[in-house]
């Protein structure tokens, strides 16, 4: 197999990026190349310019951001290598949940090259990142020829596949708010091998006060061709004390959920999976909370 | 005709200095024009890791990276594991020894996986090892073998140091 032909560009700043989105037409941007060599070596796309962002300056770096935020956020930038958000100490501490996630991002080997940005924008409905983000209510920062504007991320996932970008546009970084000290988190996942895709994936964020949630985060990844921010069973859990057979009652609507039915599992299965990963991962993350205010 | 573009690359410790069409992988770069066919080509779309080099000291997949995005950097394949022609690196001998191959075809990649596995984490459990390696297919062996050579070879370099 041998990517088709096509004119290479590797510029070197984000305005050199932007000016050649707006000049070229079919061009595809290339980050960390996990999903799009691949698509590039089975001819599944058949853009005439390529241009490389890995060359680009200040696309990675991770930073504390504070101010616009309660608890603070991290700021990452789009080409920041998934490796290096796996070993950041940063990351553990400020955002457990995306530390928990990134390990379930494909290898070493493919973390070693792919980035945020780059999973974020391919949109892949069960990859791990962009739960992540959907769960942390995450905005993006997007560059184009009229300047810089921030997408949340609730709204970035437009159709299949298909971030809410211009042509001309490019993701330069993600602000990932922070929940507050002791908050549980957890992500869950089933995939039939470790290192694929998920079928169905679970993200859990909640805190709790005098034995009583008080927020919550519940996301469920791979129904469907965006995550699912389930909203009812958050409103539910507020005010609830996290045991497992009241967990088990506000978790069951979720099997009505839309599932997509496919050669990797039928709709049905899908929904099973939603209503047990989310279970699963409120659970661990209130022993997460529990084993926190013991230590 | 397919657009070229001049890259230096050092491979193995040698530096190449060619021009190469931007369209070309780095694993047929290695393989055709350098003739360092030891990197092997299974899936070429990133899922059996056969392909596997260190590239600037890290693992990755070499038919998911271009050519071009080489320039100016290091790449290691398993040509250049061994110290020299002679001497088997202690993770070849300890493939050899415990019988952790049997048709080969995806032990290039593994074995450049297990380097930087036992560079970052010299006293790894059997967990690690199949954790490490989870991101490379070999369709022979049932991976036995493998975790037990990949352990050995653990041992004796912690014995080296």
């Amino acid at each position: 197999m041998k990517p088709p032909i096509f004119s290479y560009h590797d510029p070197r700043t984000t305005n050199d990026v932007v000016a050649l989105l707006g000049s070229l037409d079919n061009a595809k941007l290339l980050a960390g190349g996990q999903s799009l060599m691949p698509m590039l070596n089975m001819r599944f796309v058949l853009p005439d310019h390529v241009i490389d962002l890995n060359r680009v300056d200040g696309l990675s770096f991770i930073r504390e951001q504070n101010g616009a935020f309660e608890f603070g956020a991290l700021e990452i930038g789009a080409m920041t290598r998934q490796r290096d958000i796996e070993f950041s100490d940063l990351v553990r501490q400020s955002c457990p949940l995306l530390h928990e996630a990134i390990a379930q991002v494909g290898h070493r080997q493919t973390r070693n090259r792919g980035t945020l940005g780059g999973s974020l924008c391919h949109l892949d409905p069960a990859a791990e990142l962009v739960t992540v983000a959907a769960a942390l209510d995450a905005r993006l920062a997007v560059s184009g020829k009229n300047g810089r504007r921030s997408v949340d991320f609730s709204a970035f996932p437009v159709a299949y596949m298909t971030p809410a970008l211009e042509p001309d546009e490019l993701v330069t970084g993600a602000t990932l708010p922070c929940w507050p000290a002791g908050h549980g988190y957890a992500f869950v996942e089933f995939s039939r091998r470790r290192g694929d895709f998920a079928i169905v994936s679970a993200a859990a964020l909640i805190v709790e006060k005098n034995g009583k949630v008080t927020r919550a985060s519940v996301t469920l990844g791979g129904l469907g061709a965006a995550p699912v921010r389930a909203h009812e069973v958050e409103r539910a859990l507020i005010g609830e004390t996290i045991e497992e057979k009241r967990v088990r009652e506000i978790c069951e609507p979720l099997r009505k959920l839309d599932a997509i039915d496919d050669i990797h599992a039928p709709a049905s299965y899908r929904q099973q999976l939603a209503t047990v990963l989310a279970r699963r991962a409120l659970l661990k993350a209130y022993a997460r909370i529990v084993a926190g205010a013991g230590s | 005709m397919s657009e070229t573009r001049t890259i230096a690359v050092t491979v193995n410790g040698t530096r190449h200095e060619t021009t190469v069409p931007v369209r070309v992988t780095l694993a047929d770069f290695l393989r055709h024009r350098l003739g360092l066919t030891g990197t092997h080509l299974g899936c070429e779309h990133g899922a059996c890791g056969a392909c596997t080099i260190l590239f600037d000291g890290l693992s990755a997949r070499s038919c998911l990276m271009l050519a071009v995005q080489a320039d100016g950097h290091e790449v290691l394949t398993v040509e250049g594991i061994a110290p020299d022609g002679k001497t088997l690196h202690p993770l070849q001998q300890a493939f050899h020894d415990n019988h952790g191959l049997q048709c080969g075809f995806c032990t290039p990649g593994i074995l450049t996986t297990l380097i930087e596995l036992l560079r970052d984490n010299p006293d790894p459990t059997e967990e690690d090892i199949r954790i490490g390696i989870a991101g490379n297919l070999c369709r022979c062996t049932g991976y036995h073998n493998i975790v037990v050579a990949a352990l050995d070879a653990a041992k004796r370099l912690r014995q080296m140091t």
